[in-house]
């Protein structure tokens, strides 16, 4: 069976759907952390896979990975620092109860 | 390699000297002399600043082979943004050295000078791999310095936010990017210009990648609908973090969002993205206005004017053309004058008192006259009241929009005109309260500290100066008129 572009490409397209539908629907700030890395890696695979089958004669996608792996992780980083914060404050990683500014 | 490529960056080397020099003293210098560190660092960015006015600045470089561009436009923008943040880093000072901050101050100064190289990093990128290092490295520390105030759980529910937002956003806007790579193979921004031009039809992926691309974008500048995170992020952060928030991270944003639409995606103006933009510059405008009459809360109520502005701004992108593009720096000049001086006096207030409700501010004229004078200067303009700059930088990018010359944009700015009535109003019940109203209890009249009073000297007169010194827009018209970006794009 030949392996085609596709079938990177639709993987890689429903990973980043379920992040986006992770990102709305989650409650839990670390759960919903997880579904923006979901949407980041989506990302990561589509610029290798790009790279590996149209354009097989460079490396411009394989850099953009790498340095989109780095941001992804300073962001996860930063981002459950600030978590814990919160945690410290209201014992509570529910996103429902981030409801002390609105409108 | 060739090392001397480096010197074409010479913005950014001196703003790592800045940064250096802060971050050696700060770790370095004995107990006694921390105390003075606002002020050093004050010092040395004014220095830069200064240096960076420097004419032999302006001249065209690129280095690493077309990745990075300057040119006397790019300068120009970085030095607007230079000035901004010494505004902040002066009227910052009280607060850095409030009984609170006064442990990881340092840390305040370091991260707000990585964020401005962040965005210098932006504005000049020709590729998108250094655009989104840029992007990254403006919104990621910003996040930290929401959270600053340790002891306030608004700040954390702010960063948070802020957080979460930045970075379904830059996964939105990467998404697009990596479909705008599939299709041409490459990330230059004239490579992908040229690949573009090449197709006789259009390529509906490449639509997708637009739309990702502006709402990526759309996040950090607040366009109305991605625009629910602002309100929330401006009334929880510290109000120093938040007034660089609204005025310096906007301003470079929106520069580098022109940059990207007509570099990259000029050819595609008439058929995709006039439409987008077109919308949302309608929605921004409106929606932020419309929100903004409901707000009690001073900083909240600046947070949905910043957005209302961002619609503003963006019509200098939608003009494509050279006089769209000096008004939009003007309007990011004047912006910035106008805006901090309004930041400026809630801030001095805030460090006061602890008040930040509109009803707080009843009667202050009686107790407080200057403070509520440079309030009301700073509304005036904001509303675009003349003679005062805001009116010349509505009235400079309204121009510009119209000389593109359809008959739609006529209706877009007859829009956003109509839509200054409403701002009108609920700018001028901030005037009111302060000289109409009468309070029971008013703010006790005081005298603000030193550094504040410099920073609000500075911007109220920017405001004064910039609406009759007419000279700074002939200036950068000319700067921007032998830009050959715009030909042959309508």
């Amino acid at each position: 069976m030949d392996i085609t572009l596709m079938y990177y490409l639709i993987p890689s397209l429903v990973m980043f759907c379920c992040g986006v539908y992770g990102f709305i629907t989650r409650k839990n700030m670390i759960a919903i952390l997880i579904s923006l890395e979901l949407m980041l890696n989506a990302v990561d695979i589509n610029f290798v896979v790009f790279n590996r089958f149209l354009f097989p004669g460079q490396l411009e996608g394989m850099f953009f990975t790498l340095f989109a792996i780095a941001i992804a992780a300073a962001e996860t980083a930063l981002a459950i620092a600030i978590i814990i914060n919160i945690f410290r404050v209201a014992k509570n990683i529910d996103v429902r109860d981030l409801t002390k500014m609105k409108f | 390699m060739d090392y001397s490529q480096f010197l074409a960056m010479k913005q950014e080397i001196g703003l790592l000297v800045v940064f250096l020099l802060v971050f050696l003293y700060d770790t370095f210098m004995p107990k006694k002399a921390q105390s003075n560190l606002p002020g050093v660092t004050c010092l040395f960015f004014a220095l830069f600043t200064a240096a960076c006015f420097c004419p032999c600045l302006l001249t065209n470089a690129e280095s690493f082979s077309g990745m990075y561009e300057s040119s006397a436009v790019i300068v120009t923008i970085k030095n607007i943004l230079n000035v901004g943040v010494l505004i902040v880093l002066i009227q910052s000072m009280k607060w850095a050295n409030s009984e609170m901050q006064i442990m990881r101050r340092g840390e305040f100064y370091e991260l707000l000078l990585v964020t401005l190289f962040g965005m210098y990093l932006m504005i000049s990128a020709r590729h998108f791999l250094l655009f989104v290092i840029g992007l990254e490295a403006a919104s990621l520390p910003l996040a930290a310095m929401v959270a600053f105030d340790k002891k306030h759980y608004e700040s954390h529910e702010a960063a948070v936010k802020y957080i979460m937002t930045a970075v379904f956003s830059s996964a939105i806007f990467m998404m697009g990017l990596s479909f705008v790579y599939g299709l041409t193979g490459t990330l230059y921004f004239d490579g992908i210009a040229n690949a573009i031009v090449g197709e006789d039809q259009l390529n509906v992926l490449l639509i997708v990648a637009l739309a990702f691309v502006i709402s990526g974008v759309g996040f950090k500048l607040s366009l109305v609908p991605f625009h629910l995170w602002t309100a929330d992020v401006y009334q929880g952060a510290p109000t120093s973090v938040t007034s660089y928030l609204s005025v310096i991270s906007k301003g470079a944003t929106a520069f580098a969002f022109l940059v990207i639409m007509v570099q990259v995606f000029g050819t595609l103006y008439s058929q995709v993205w006039e439409w987008m933009l077109y919308g949302l510059i309608i929605l921004t405008i409106t929606i932020g206005n419309l929100f903004a009459l409901r707000q009690s809360n001073m900083k909240r109520f600046l947070a949905f004017s910043s957005i209302s502005q961002a619609g503003y701004i963006m019509l200098g992108v939608i003009a494509l053309n050279t006089t769209g593009m000096a008004s939009l720096l003007y309007y990011i000049l004047v912006y910035i004058f106008s805006n901090l001086a309004a930041f400026g006096v809630v801030s001095a207030i805030e460090n006061k008192t602890g008040k930040l409700s509109m009803e707080d501010y009843n009667g202050l004229y009686k107790t407080n006259p200057r403070l509520s004078f440079a309030m009301m200067l700073a509304m005036f303009s904001l509303a675009g009241i003349p003679p005062f700059a805001g009116f010349f930088s509505k009235f400079f990018i309204f121009t510009g929009a119209i000389q593109q010359g359809s008959i739609a944009i006529y209706v877009l700015v007859l829009i956003a005109l109509i839509n200054t009535i409403p701002s009108l109003y609920y700018y001028l019940r901030v005037v009111k309260a302060m000289f109409i109203n009468d309070s029971e209890t008013p703010i006790e009249s005081f005298r603000s500290a030193t550094s504040e009073r410099l920073g609000l000297w500075i911007s109220v007169g920017g405001i004064i100066l910039l609406g009759i010194v007419s000279c700074v827009y002939n200036y950068l018209l000319d700067l921007t008129a032998p830009s050959d970006m715009f030909a042959g794009l309508l």
